[in-house]
């Protein structure tokens, strides 16, 4: 186990391109060419701005996966505490700076691009928590001075997405700090504490919650109840997916999607297009490809030697895996509509950002899995 | 490690395993769950769903057919069908309905009361259901709405067909038509897969009586469309049918020739080949305007056409009920004939009236016709000779013989207007009144007033069977070129003058029904109805037709409104000095020409006066006018036997 040789931090770049995880990368390259497909067809079958704008955003965000991957982990644990904090900072202009569009305030105009710093949070706040815990004692973990700062850093991006508002993101980005705090060793009990006293202030939070955010709850609850209304979604998903059938409608031919009647097809609903099209084999295909890439993180995080890349990739793979999850549920009827990309096949530059930057780290962990962080 | 802590870091690398692989666990739970529910959706429900998203792609849109059209014998359109300009919105294609309706009031000029009841009716209805902006436009404003439709979103010009008719002539024989109500949808079966919008259905007349062949197979178009119910791409296209045309027996000629004749009258007219019951001619007066109905009609004329006193809309041929006065007297005497209750020249005295217990019974002749017997009596009209006959006759077996010959059951088939009126007898009395039969009914039966009611169309009907030598003949409006059975023994007959031909034979081999028992009594009625006409001192000498081509022979009649006073009948008071809802009704039945007999004719001049001064004149008129159209109609159709 203790090889000197493995704790230089400087590895040649052979090493570094051998020690890659090809399988990992095929299968990101495989979902971001379906996705690729996926778009021409919201795009009626044509290269238009959509379909454009994904394929170069995803070969961008691709390039940037390999340049992160090269840098050691030791760079990524270090600068842990800056990216977040510049996220935040970033996150605090979007309340002062930010561009409003439908109703909520999420983005920052670059001026090449809209970046939405709250996907980027998705990440950052994972890279936080895992070096803060990474450090901490075994013991310390469930002591009360250790459990304050996770705590803050958790609570204060969130409460800032959600009054962009932006609720989906701002939970999901709760779920990826949850996560660490879990792995890292916080007690069950914490978490049964503080998810009865949310329970508690449920009612509170209902009070505060817009009337369109309460609509879509109910909405889920019985998507009958305004099927022309807020209703309208979950109905149109559902028949566009369970239309597909076993072998889909066929490429380009996806005619709820073809024919507006499927909302955010782009975006949040890019699972059911392609459902529709590829039908259930499809549909199994994509999860399946889902399902190796969450394994090869995993199975990284296995190898990986220090427990910032370990608790970093186990948290990461499991937050991919609830954005995985919780899209396809939202586009299944089986959740709310909470406005959640799919990771890699969505629409949105910031979302395929933070995925293939959170995506570079993992490989750095693999390509440096031996190199120790302190 | 260097760290001290090495061991501690080992012990943290094992918790956090731990903790992932339960996590690893809780992913496969939701994975198979994700799983299990694409089966559901894409296997179990595919069916549903695949149906939902067909139900969701295409919407279909009704084509209403083109009603079939009516002709008359020449094969001259009387009902067709004519391409209609019209202006449907589809309130979802619009972007702001205010605004395009301002557009709108400025290019076609509609009203704001159109406008607002049309805002209403969007708010009613799904956004995609389309609303008929302008029912029919001229081509001019067509024409515009097109140059203008770039800038007129959700507005869709729409070319389809309505129901025209040449002119208002026939309007009560073929109806009218009319937008479907919610009633017809519940009580006509055959509109169930037919109620497209704005699509008329036939309310009376033949319109109505013909509507299930006539209307037509509706059509479709399917459509894909999108979310926003904007057309993508026709799917299927099925034209429907047109529906089946019909060719009438009428003569649109002799509608509009006696339409005019009838003008400003409350009056019917009804002429009726005497071989085949074909109606060459059904007119009511006055008429109304039948093109009016077809677009929804004008509040203020319907009004009118309800509020008028001499009721435009009923058709009087068919559905008013007038007592059948003098006219029935033919029959009086016919039944006496046959049921050898009088002989041709058995005579009885006019003094201008009889008594019978106590009350008296006067004849229309003040001063009596002195000795009359049936010639006589049937030329002068004369009340007594007939009071005296029915007395003998007995009202019983004068009805059997009423019936007979039609009267008091419906002529046609299928016309709902159509009303059966009144044939009395005792037992109709008792059944209908809970009264027994009084002798003095009898008197009043024997001139056709009391409880005698008729249809003008009967009286035709009546008076053609007579014409024919007293076969039974079927009155139709549809043409059918056969059933001609009549006009063929006649030909044959004429043909072998010398072969007798005993009755059951012409049952047997024409399919013919005798209303006699012996002809000869026919053939005494039809020469004293002759003399009426045309010999001095007939009821309608003085319109008579001196040409033999066209020598009528017929019998005047009128039914009484009001009951002469004494005192009236004292100071010897005219008709046309009373009020004009107490004249009686003017009656002239009469059958062309005499020697040669092909055509029958009723005329009605509601409260007209006497029928040898009102309705004489308009029957001779209309006689000629058919008569001189008869080698026409009959070069029409030459399967048909030549003229006898």
């Amino acid at each position: 186990m203790l090889q000197p040789r493995s704790i230089q931090s400087t590895l040649g770049i052979r090493d570094k391109i051998l020690s890659i995880d090809y399988i990992l990368v095929f299968s990101i390259l495989i979902l971001g060419i379906t996705s690729m497909f996926a778009m021409y067809s919201t795009d009626g079958g044509e290269f238009k701005y959509h379909t454009n704008s994904h394929i170069l955003r995803f070969f961008v965000f691709f390039g940037m996966f390999f340049i992160v991957s090269f840098i050691s982990i030791r760079f990524w644990h270090e600068t842990s505490y800056l990216i977040y904090i510049g996220v935040f900072i970033l996150l605090l202009g979007v309340k002062y700076f930010g561009l409003t569009s439908s109703g909520s305030k999420r983005w920052l105009d670059l001026y090449f691009m809209n970046l939405q710093p709250s996907e980027l949070m998705k990440i950052g706040l994972i890279l936080f928590l895992a070096k803060y815990y990474h450090r901490i004692s075994i013991e310390g973990v469930n002591s009360f001075r250790y459990l304050l700062l996770p705590i803050t850093v958790l609570i204060a991006p969130v409460i800032l997405v959600a009054t962009q508002p932006d609720l989906g993101t701002s939970i999901l980005i709760a779920a990826g700090g949850i996560i660490v705090a879990w792995l890292a060793g916080v007690r069950a009990k914490f978490f049964t504490i503080s998810g009865l006293a949310l329970l508690a202030l449920l009612p509170l939070a209902i009070s505060f919650l817009k009337p369109y955010q309460k609509s879509r709850i109910l909405t889920f609850l019985n998507p009958e109840r305004d099927p022309l209304g807020a209703g309208y979604q979950i109905i149109q998903s559902k028949i566009a997916i369970g239309s597909g059938g076993l072998f889909g409608k066929g490429f380009l031919n996806g005619s709820q999607s073809y024919l507006d009647y499927l909302p955010e097809k782009h975006t949040d609903f890019i699972f059911t297009l392609f459902s529709e099209e590829f039908g259930f084999f499809g549909s199994l295909f994509i999860l399946l490809l889902y399902a190796l890439i969450l394994s090869r993180i995993i199975r990284i995080g296995h190898i990986t030697r220090s427990n910032f890349g370990k608790l970093y990739c186990y948290s990461f793979a499991t937050a991919f895996f609830i954005y995985v999850a919780v899209n396809m549920m939202m586009v299944l009827g089986l959740l709310p509509i909470v406005g959640s990309p799919l990771p890699i096949m969505s629409y949105g530059g910031s979302s395929m950002m933070a995925i293939m930057f959170g995506l570079g780290i993992v490989m750095s962990c693999k390509i440096y899995k031996d190199v120790p962080v302190n | 490690m260097l760290s001290p802590g090495s061991g501690n870091t080992v012990i943290k690398s094992k918790l956090i395993s731990r903790r992932m692989f339960l996590i690893t666990a809780a992913k496969a739970v939701v994975m198979v769950g994700l799983v299990g529910r694409l089966i559901s959706l894409q296997i179990n429900q595919a069916t549903k769903y695949k149906s939902l998203s067909d139900k969701n792609r295409f919407r279909e849109w009704k084509l209403a057919p083109e009603r079939g059209a009516i002709k008359d014998y020449f094969n001259k359109e009387i009902a067709s069908s004519e391409p209609l300009y019209q202006v449907h919105l589809v309130p979802e294609n619009a972007k702001d309905l205010d605004n395009l309706f301002v557009r709108l009031k400025a290019i076609l000029n509609i009203t704001d009361k159109r406008v607002s009841y049309l805002k209403r009716l969007i708010k009613k209805q799904k956004p995609w259901e389309p609303v008929i902006v302008s029912e029919n436009l001229a081509w001019s404003d067509f024409s515009r709405i097109n140059l203008f439709l770039h800038e007129l979103e959700g507005v869709e010009p729409i070319v389809s067909v309505a129901r025209t008719y040449p002119d208002n002539s026939s309007a009560h024989i073929l109806g009218y038509v009319s937008q479907i109500s919610a009633k017809d949808l519940q009580t006509k079966e055959y509109l169930k897969d037919l109620a497209v919008p704005g699509m008329a259905i036939g309310k009376t007349g033949l319109e109505r009586k013909l509507d299930e062949q006539i209307i037509g197979k509706v059509g479709y178009q399917r459509y894909e469309v999108n979310a926003f119910g904007k057309r993508i791409k026709e799917i299927k296209i099925d034209e429907g049918q047109a529906g089946k045309s019909f060719k009438t027996t009428l003569d649109y000629e002799v509608q509009k020739y006696t339409n005019e004749l009838l003008k400003d009258k409350a009056a019917a007219v009804c002429v009726m080949d005497v071989y085949n019951g074909d109606i060459v001619s059904l007119v009511s007066s006055p008429t109304f305007e039948p093109n009016e109905f077809v677009h929804g009609l004008d509040k203020a004329y319907w009004n009118s056409l309800i509020k008028n006193e001499k009721k435009p809309l009923a058709n009087k041929a068919l559905s008013g009920l007038y007592p059948p006065g003098s006219t029935i007297k033919t029959l009086v005497a016919l039944s006496a004939l046959e049921n050898k209750i009088i002989r041709p020249l058995d005579t009885f005295r006019c003094k201008g009236k009889i008594e019978l217990y106590g009350e008296k019974f006067h004849c229309w002749e003040k001063d009596g016709h002195g000795i009359v017997n049936l010639r006589k009596g049937i030329q002068r009209s004369c009340d007594v000779y007939f009071y005296e006959v029915a007395r003998k006759l007995g009202v019983d077996r004068l009805s059997e013989t009423a019936k007979r010959f039609g009267l008091g059951k419906k002529v046609l088939s299928d016309f709902i207007e159509e009303r059966s009126g009144v044939v009395p007898n005792t037992k109709w009395k008792k059944k209908f009144i809970g009264q027994n039969w009084y002798l003095g009914e009898t008197l009043h039966s024997g001139i056709g007033q009391g409880y005698f009611q008729s249809t003008p169309l009967q009286l035709c009907l009546m008076t053609a069977q007579i014409a024919n030598g007293g076969f039974k003949i079927k009155p139709r409006i549809i043409f059918d070129e056969k059933n001609d059975n009549l006009r063929k023994y006649l030909k044959h007959k004429n043909e072998n003058p010398n072969e007798p031909l005993p009755t059951d034979l012409l049952v047997s081999n024409f399919d013919l029904e005798p209303l006699f028992k012996n002809q000869e009594h026919i053939n005494l009625i039809k020469d004293a109805m002759f003399s009426s006409s045309n010999e001095p001192g007939g009821t309608s000498y003085r319109h008579r037709l001196e040409d033999p081509k066209f020598t009528f022979a017929g019998k005047t009649g009128s039914s009484q409104i009001k009951r002469f006073t004494e005192a009236q009948r004292e100071a010897e008071v005219k008709q046309e000095s009373l009020p004009y809802k107490d004249r009686d009704h003017a009656l002239f039945v009469a059958f062309a020409p005499y020697k040669n007999p092909k055509y029958a004719i009723s005329v009605l001049v509601e409260h007209g006066g006497s029928g040898g001064k009102a309705a004489a004149p308009i029957a001779k008129k209309v006689i000629k006018k058919v008569l001189e159209r008869h080698e026409l109609r009959r070069s029409v159709n030459n399967k048909i036997g030549e003229s006898v």
